[in-house]
């Protein structure tokens, strides 16, 4: 087994074993969007509207919480030490990581979406089609949110520096995953538009995460 | 006096205590010379003397943007070139171009509640603007969380360079999105859109503006190397203190 997927099987070992990560972030996302209502009203109709979006914020606040686990922990024990010494370079062992933590926070989100729509009265389609946004958008949310938990890797009380860090960032997705959601519940906009721009956004996440979280784990290091 | 010598701290500081006064100066000169003709300029047809709005507006605007672009390059001198002052220049930039973005914002939003009929939109550029302020926030909170001043001056050039992306969206917000907020009229391909009685008094601000920014970074730069020297004769003082050592 090579030390990459050593590591990312480690690492999704540790996630379902250990928690704190998806069935945590679930119920989170299950706290949130049973919250809205109560702060909204029970109108039916208006949390139709505004369903996708609050599934969205949901997702993302319930990532964001999960991100302290991704490095920290290893930080805390030296595990990131020796990952940072090791011959496997800093940018696929951390996108290792990163994508172990997708797998394990954010795709159980995905996969609750559909039973979350219930409550916010999305018919099937509706959550269908937010689902497969989250799907798409939740790994740009991750590895974007990996940029802050190397950032704030160190810190004792970096919670929520981290969120302060990360979020602004992540504004795109949320715009463009809302958008797709909405584009193909009510329209005008064809669907594909904004979907693309999403996945696009995952893809560059993808590296620009990456190569940061590595940069500011190097250097941060002492 | 060549670049690289200014790496050497003292050196800067003997220059920004003979540079100091004379940008403060010209930064007056330059807001005088610049109020005098904004006084001068003619109204808008549509708008009136609420136009003028736009001669802070926009320079706070430039120098927003401008001051996350500074501390961007100086990111590069820090994680590239290891410039010793690049780390301070940064750290020194963040505060300044915090206070632009934000009088951008106030005064944007004061001049769109009489020409927009609202004090705020959620259209692209002022999205983007109001997302750098927050980034701006964010660079300052790591600066002051990490205590390390080098530790955190390495995790801050990263962020700033990461963030400099929404630098183009803000600038091309307007040509991408359908947006309350103006097009470009004066930085585009074919030339500034504004005539030379309107367009005069902006350059003459902005360069003002440019001036005080100047003047402001210059000082602060200075103190946060000031700054420094008190936090490392303090930890030395604390080592030499009887019963510090075991």
């Amino acid at each position: 087994m090579s030390p990459l997927v050593a590591l990312f099987v480690r690492d999704v070992r540790l996630a379902v074993r250990v928690g704190g990560g998806g069935g945590i972030g679930v119920l989170f996302f299950l706290i949130v969007v049973t919250l809205t209502p109560f702060a909204i009203g029970p109108d039916l109709a208006l949390l139709g509207r505004i369903g996708p979006a609050i599934l969205w914020l949901g997702a993302l606040l319930a990532s964001l919480l999960t991100l302290d686990r991704l490095l920290a922990a290893d930080h805390e024990d030296g595990s990131l030490d020796l990952i940072l010494m090791a011959e496997t370079p800093l940018e696929l062992a951390v996108a290792a990581k990163a994508l172990a933590h997708w797998m394990t926070t954010g795709l159980p989100l995905v996969a609750a979406t559909p039973l979350l729509g219930l409550f916010l009265n999305l018919d099937a389609a509706a959550s269908a089609a937010v689902a497969l946004t989250l799907l798409a958008g939740t790994p740009a949310l991750t590895f974007i949110g990996l940029i802050g938990a190397a950032l704030s890797v160190a810190l004792r009380r970096g919670g929520l520096l981290l969120a302060v860090l990360v979020l602004p960032l992540t504004v795109p997705v949320l715009i463009f995953g809302v958008a797709a959601s909405n584009a193909a519940i009510v329209g005008p906009l064809p669907f594909g538009t904004p979907f693309t721009i999403l996945c696009a956004l995952t893809l560059t996440s993808l590296v620009v995460g990456t190569f940061a979280a590595a940069a500011a784990l190097r250097h941060g290091m002492e | 006096m060549a670049v690289v010598e200014l790496a050497n701290p003292s050196r800067f500081l003997a220059l920004a205590e003979r540079l100091l006064p004379w940008l403060a100066g010209a930064a007056l000169i330059g807001f005088a010379a610049g109020l005098l003709l904004v006084h001068g300029a003619p109204d808008d047809y549509q708008q009136g003397a609420t136009v003028k709005i736009m001669f802070i507006h926009v320079p706070a605007a430039w120098l927003g943007m401008a001051g996350w672009g500074l501390m961007s390059v100086a990111a590069l001198g820090t994680l590239v070139w290891r410039h010793p002052l690049a780390d301070v220049a940064a750290k020194a930039a963040a505060p300044i171009g915090a206070a632009f973005t934000f009088l951008c914002l106030v005064t944007g939003s004061l001049w769109g509640r009489p020409m927009w009929g609202t004090y705020w939109v959620w259209d692209a550029r002022l999205t983007s603007v109001l997302v750098l302020f927050l980034m701006y926030l964010g660079v300052m909170a790591l600066w002051r969380t990490v205590e390390d001043p080098s530790r955190a001056a390495r995790a801050a050039a990263v962020l700033a360079l990461v963030g400099a992306i929404n630098l183009p969206i803000i600038k091309f917000s307007v040509d991408w999105w359908n947006t309350l907020h103006q097009p470009a009229s004066v930085v585009r391909l074919a030339g500034p859109a504004i005539h030379p009685s309107i367009l005069l008094p902006l350059m003459v601000m902005a360069f003002a503006f440019l001036l005080l920014f100047a003047a402001l970074h210059v000082a602060a730069m200075r103190n946060e190397i000031l700054r420094r020297r008190v936090r490392a004769l303090m930890l030395m003082q604390a080592q030499a203190a009887p019963g510090s050592r075991p």
